[in-house]
């Protein structure tokens, strides 16, 4: 086989024709348009707020609460996004969040202690694995019935909504389990759960050398190959925007400051003397979001980085064509509702360590929130389509207007009615625009 | 005229006695075909003949109810899709087997992705041989980033193409290689089978187009309702005689010349 090989050189100056529009140069660069739209709505959104509700919704108090709010039903749109990627659905998330949520509830209060002894420090670990493992398993089952038996996953989750919603009453005969173990508690934010501005500060900073690491990373893979460079300026652009929002993000979370009788409580603890003026304790970020942060890092890597990821994508693009060239479909989908399974475990300690309790209707309709999120943060029902940062910010959309009615005043049926409408007009702004740029 | 047996030399596929029925229909029954290095077999018949069922238990997309495939004389098992592709065994299907929503590197190496020293995805490297590939195979292949659903007919064929082209393979199966193509795709295409051929690799090409099979192919095999007409060498048969087996079913020795008069209409 002896044909001349065209260099990269010629090729790419051939790729760079006449630029037509921002948006296809943001494209030609690699950044994702939908994604730069939807951080323009969530702007649109917050500022709204703000002046409706008189400059109470731009305030790191609400954008704190704003933040763990998110955090629960975020976790779960990241594993959704896998399973409707695959062209499947999961509508038992939310009662799967009651029945594992039961579970590590009872584990730590009831079964638990009388195996390892009552203040044992190992408590909460072993509670949160058993709750993950619980998690893994019930995503497997129901992943194996639709993989292996065939039957589709909308009527498999079904079911799954009624039998896991019936074991979560079940597991304690519809008590309320409260209160949970210490330790535990943090995972659910709050005074105690949360970073402080200093941690928060050295996370900023490393995140900040973790977004420029990756650019540079990215200049020299594409430098090594000869492929053709984003100008250095859109690159330094990206950079500055980057580290701006990861900064600014810091400093708003390290400006809500714990209420009075919490931050006595805080400086008797830590021996200090009350001052005259009163203390100001920071709460900074607190450890929802930062589970949310690295579930993110982990979702986004398995996502675009691994082989299982890639295979979910090219599955729901066209199954066939996946089985043909040697992928072991099945698996993989087994392997996305495990996946989902894990996070609702994750989402499932969140909620009860936030409630400081466990409720047999914990997560009640979360699956809606879930594949809401994710449908608003871009993935296609049709399968093949779906980004994780979108999902999140789909989350977080979902949130701030449900946040942002509470703060106005506009009442529960309302806000459904508006939830509603939201999602409808996002996906058919959505449908029309992909169907433009398909042409 | 038949040639059933090869000679002397080791066919690189020998398919024996294959069948495959769906549900008491034979798709395909007691199929016997041979391809030999460095050959281009046509394997041609109406709608509903077999072929591609046939072609199929070859490319590991569906599992046959007897029969035996041996590569190179010996005999193997091939069940998964995975299995032909570890046998040298690379396919064009006539849908193309595309995932549509990932890029044209992704689905090069789809099921068969390189691999960084940790286990990721090698995305570049992957980019930078699918690159390589297309200029040989397609120069003006410029869209390695866009999904492939945004390429035009020629350009995913060629994406389908370099996927088969690019593990080296020694037996490519193609399956109505240039049914969606333009003229200059096609001749482009013609180009590339002979080129791989003079390369010892054997194709078998399943074509509607008599033409087709006729300019490119060494010899034929005629399928008729899942039955092997017979096999024929291209040079001692004319393209009327291989109508008439595609048609009527009739060796070229068995055929009259009034049924061959019919057959021009």
């Amino acid at each position: 086989m002896s044909v001349v090989e065209a260099s990269p050189a010629q090729s790419e100056a051939l790729e760079q024709g006449p630029r037509r529009s921002v948006g296809s140069f943001l494209r030609d660069n690699e950044i994702d348009t939908r994604m730069v739209g939807m951080i323009g709505v969530l702007i649109v959104i917050w500022v709204g707020f703000h002046f409706l509700s008189g400059g109470t919704f731009i305030t790191p108090r609400n954008l704190w609460n704003l933040s763990v709010q998110t955090s629960s039903i975020a976790i779960m749109a990241t594993g959704m996004v896998l399973v409707i990627v695959s062209r499947n659905i999961d509508l038992s998330v939310g009662s799967m969040v009651g029945t594992v949520g039961m579970v590590m509830a009872m584990l730590q209060v009831e079964w638990l202690p009388s195996l390892m002894g009552r203040g044992n420090s190992w408590i909460w670990v072993v509670a949160l694995a058993l709750g993950l493992v619980l998690g893994a398993a019930i995503g497997a089952l129901q992943g194996s019935i639709i993989a292996y038996v065939g039957v589709p996953s909308f009527i498999v989750t079904l079911g799954g909504l009624l039998v896991w919603r019936g074991f979560a009453w079940l597991t304690a005969s519809g008590r309320t389990i409260a209160p949970m173990d210490p330790n535990f508690q943090l995972l659910g934010g709050g005074a105690r759960g949360s970073l402080g501005d200093t941690g928060s500060w050295i996370l900023g900073a490393v995140a900040c050398v973790g977004i420029i690491a990756l650019l540079v990373m990215g200049r020299r893979r594409r430098t090594k190959f000869g492929f053709r460079l984003r100008p250095i300026w859109l690159d330094i652009v990206l950079g500055v925007l980057g580290c701006a929002v990861v900064l600014a993000t810091v400093w708003v979370m390290s400006s809500y400051y714990l209420p009075e009788n919490l931050a006595r409580a805080y400086a008797e603890d830590n021996g200090i003397p009350w001052p005259e003026g009163g203390l100001l304790v920071p709460y900074g970020i607190a450890y929802p979001v930062l589970i949310l942060l690295g579930v993110t890092l982990v979702m986004a890597f398995v996502t675009n980085r691994l082989r299982f990821g890639r295979y979910v994508f090219s599955i729901g693009g066209n199954p066939e064509a996946a089985n043909l060239a040697g992928i072991k479909t099945k698996r993989t989908i087994v392997k996305t509702f495990m996946t989902m399974g894990i996070l609702v475990g994750v989402s499932a300690a969140v909620s009860i360590a936030r409630l400081n309790a466990a409720v047999s209707g914990l997560g009640t309709l979360n699956e809606l929130y879930v594949i809401a999120a994710a449908v608003i943060g871009g993935t296609s029902l049709s399968g093949g389509i779906g980004t994780i940062p979108g999902a999140i910010l789909g989350a977080l959309v979902m949130q701030s207007l449900q946040s942002g009615m509470v703060l106005i005043g506009v009442g529960a049926p309302v806000q459904d009615v508006a939830l509603g409408v939201v999602l409808v007009t996002a996906v058919a702004i959505d449908t029309v625009y992909r169907r433009r740029a398909a042409r | 005229m038949t040639t059933n047996q090869t000679d002397g030399v080791t066919p690189l596929v020998e398919m024996r006695d294959m069948s495959v029925s769906f549900g008491g229909v034979h798709a395909v029954e007691d199929v016997s075909i041979d391809l030999r290095p460095g050959e281009i077999l046509g394997l041609v018949g109406g709608n509903g003949a077999g072929k591609s069922t046939l072609i199929k238990t070859l490319a590991g997309a569906q599992k046959a109810d007897s029969g035996q495939i041996f590569i190179e004389g010996k005999p193997v098992t091939i069940t998964t899709p995975r299995d032909a592709k570890a046998h040298g065994i690379e396919t064009i299907y006539q849908t193309l087997a595309l995932a549509d929503n990932v890029d044209a590197p992704s689905n090069m190496f789809l099921g068969r992705e390189l691999l960084t020293r940790w286990g990721t995805l090698d995305d570049s490297a992957m980019e930078n041989a699918t690159r390589k590939i297309m200029g040989r195979l397609n120069p003006k292949f410029q869209n390695f980033k866009t999904p492939v659903n945004a390429l035009s007919g020629g350009q995913r064929q060629s994406v389908a193409i370099a996927r088969a082209v690019h593990f080296n393979a020694r037996i490519l199966i193609m399956d109505e290689p240039t049914a969606a193509l333009g003229p200059a795709e096609t001749e482009q295409v013609r180009q590339l089978m002979r080129q791989l051929k003079s390369e010892g690799i054997g194709i078998i090409m399943i074509s509607h187009d008599i033409h087709d099979v006729f300019d490119l192919a060494d010899r034929i095999s005629v399928m008729l309702q899942g039955k092997l007409v017979g096999t024929v060498d291209k040079d001692k048969v004319t393209m009327d005689e291989v109508l008439a087996m595609i048609i009527i079913g009739k060796l070229p020795q068995d055929v009259t010349q009034t049924e061959l008069a019919d057959l021009r209409g």
